[in-house]
């Protein structure tokens, strides 16, 4: 699959803070990330013949319909849920190596105006499995990995000094971006003043709830050549990742070893390996912060530093865009940007590649995107210029 | 000092299937049980359907001290939901539970000042009946504190 299919296309809405986004509906937000994708690549709606979601999916009979679409031979949605991001446009490529489809739409949207993210595990059904955690009170994504924060901490002296550092390096991406919601700069004062969510989360380690769709459009590297846009090249997305990392998140039973992680540590060795690439040649990486914390756990399982050492890494400055050599979600990322479910980290990879960014990192030739560390699978995608 | 509460008890919302049904059948007697493959003897919890070492169904159950380690927290202080508010701090834990080969719950610690919680903080299970469930809902308090 490597090299074998490109991104030439991509389409979004606005960021909107949450529930800002009516009138519209989710569909219509979806559609316009999907209408515009289709106007970039210079591709016709007709041509659309396939579709690749990740957590839960759009409904494609009502998308084929409402946009024109003509026919449809791939539809398909990766399990789970936001840590399947990155490897949605891997099930685009399958589909399009194995000969399933010539064009395919992936496309990630939310609207948060009557169920909010942050208390999003409040309002799961109750199941058996469910009611393993819902006595204790852990309402949102939050307070779960606030739990993963606080051994981290335990283990490796991983302080709230380091997560700020997450913040504020991220944060000083949106200042420049007109697209992103937060652009006030931060300082190290604003980040501790800020209130307590779930010690050790304040409320700058939290991502943004807001509404918005983004789309991209994947097909063969062959047809790529002759389309509009300079094609951004898979190199791979792979998702999964190991079997007792599980629910992870939602029974805490994680090994010993893993549970202070973002449990992406295998599927970063299997896309590293399908790329043909190692962590030093990442130019710029677009990490999934739904929580800085997890932003430090992702660098240790991505291999930028070792285990343990994702503090220290962020502290020296390493992932700041001045200076840095490691500059990260270069957008301003979920946390200060807009939340996506982890397609704005795409979209941001491609204007990279493309050259086109607003934060422009010079001769930026390979971007990692992550999807959100999670419950299986999560997943990592590596695009190329 | 604030003290750690208890989390809104709405929250809790109880399905059961027949794996799980003797768990929370032995909470009504105030026993923590541990699901025990019955023929490795690989200890799992929540309670499922296979042994994830050697794929059995059969669970020996095993009655388990209550005591156990906090092997991550986190505090609560900020409401998301409306009925959280007057039940502000609760703290959220894993507990890894004695006897259980490291297999851990996600619990509550609770009756001690939030201050004081530590990873590593040596705990036993006390009981919060939940009557509109029909069960009661383990929760852990500082060794000395549950004993008195």
């Amino acid at each position: 699959m490597r090299d074998a299919t490109a991104i030439v296309g991509l389409g979004a809405t606005p960021y909107y803070k949450r529930g800002a986004s009516a009138p519209q509906t989710l569909e219509e937000l979806v559609g316009k990330a999907v209408l515009a994708a289709v106007h970039d690549s210079g591709l016709r709606v007709r041509d659309i013949d396939g579709f690749a979601y990740f957590a839960g999916g759009f409904d494609t009979a009502l998308l084929t319909e409402t946009l024109g679409i003509p026919e449809i031979r791939f539809s398909a949605t990766l399990t789970g849920t936001g840590g399947g991001s990155a490897g949605a446009i891997g099930l685009a490529a399958a589909a399009i190596v194995s000969g399933q489809a010539e064009v395919v739409v992936c496309v990630g949207a939310n609207q948060q105006g009557a169920q909010r993210f942050g208390a999003i595990t409040s309002a799961y059904p109750a199941t058996p499995e469910n009611a393993f955690f819902s006595a204790s009170g852990l309402v949102g994504p939050g307070h779960m990995f606030a739990l993963l924060a606080r051994r981290h901490m335990h283990l490796y002296g991983t302080t709230r000094e380091d997560f700020a550092e997450v913040a504020m390096a991220i944060r000083a991406n949106a200042v420049s971006n007109p697209n992103a919601l937060l652009r006030q700069p931060m300082t190290r004062e604003d980040y501790f003043k800020a209130p307590m969510l779930a010690d050790p989360h304040c409320l700058y380690d939290f991502c943004l709830e807001s509404d918005g769709a983004v789309a991209v459009i994947v097909t063969s590297a062959e047809r790529a050549r002759d389309l509009r846009q300079r094609p951004v090249r898979v190199l791979a997305s792979h998702h999964g990742g190991s079997g007792d990392w599980g629910r992870s998140i939602y029974w805490m039973n994680m090994p010993d070893e893993t549970f202070a992680s973002s449990g992406h540590a295998m599927v970063a060795r299997r896309l590293y390996a399908a790329a043909g690439v190692e962590p030093k040649d990442i130019d710029t990486a677009q990490i999934y912060d739904h929580f800085t914390s997890q932003v430090i756990m992702q660098l240790e399982d991505y291999g930028f530093c070792a285990k343990g050492e994702g503090g220290a890494f962020v502290r020296s400055g390493a992932i700041r865009r001045e200076g840095g050599s490691l500059p990260i979600n270069t957008d301003g990322g979920q946390l200060s940007c807009g939340y996506v479910w982890g397609m704005t980290h795409v979209r941001e990879a491609v204007e990279q590649l493309r050259g086109t960014a607003v934060n422009q990192v010079p001769g930026a030739q390979l971007a990692l995107v992550t999807g959100g560390p999670s419950v299986l699978p999560v997943s990592g995608l590596i695009l190329a210029h | 000092m604030a003290i750690a509460r208890r989390p809104p008890p709405e929250l809790f919302k109880l399905a059961v299937n027949h794996w799980t049904q003797p768990f929370w059948q032995a909470t009504k007697e105030h026993r923590l049980l541990l699901a025990r493959c019955a023929d490795c003897g690989h200890a799992r919890m929540p309670p499922t359907p296979f042994c994830p070492q050697c794929q059995s169904q059969r669970i020996a159950w095993t009655v388990l001290s209550g005591l156990g380690t906090v092997y991550s927290y986190t505090v609560v202080t900020r409401a998301i939901l409306p009925d959280m508010d007057a039940h502000l701090p609760y703290v959220p834990a894993v507990i890894a539970l004695d006897g259980a080969d490291g297999v851990r719950l996600i619990s509550n610690v609770v009756d001690i000042e939030v201050q004081a919680i530590t990873v590593g903080l040596r705990v036993q299970v006390v009981w919060d009946d939940a009557p509109s469930q029909g069960v009661a809902v383990p929760r852990f308090a500082p060794v000395a504190a549950a004993a008195a």
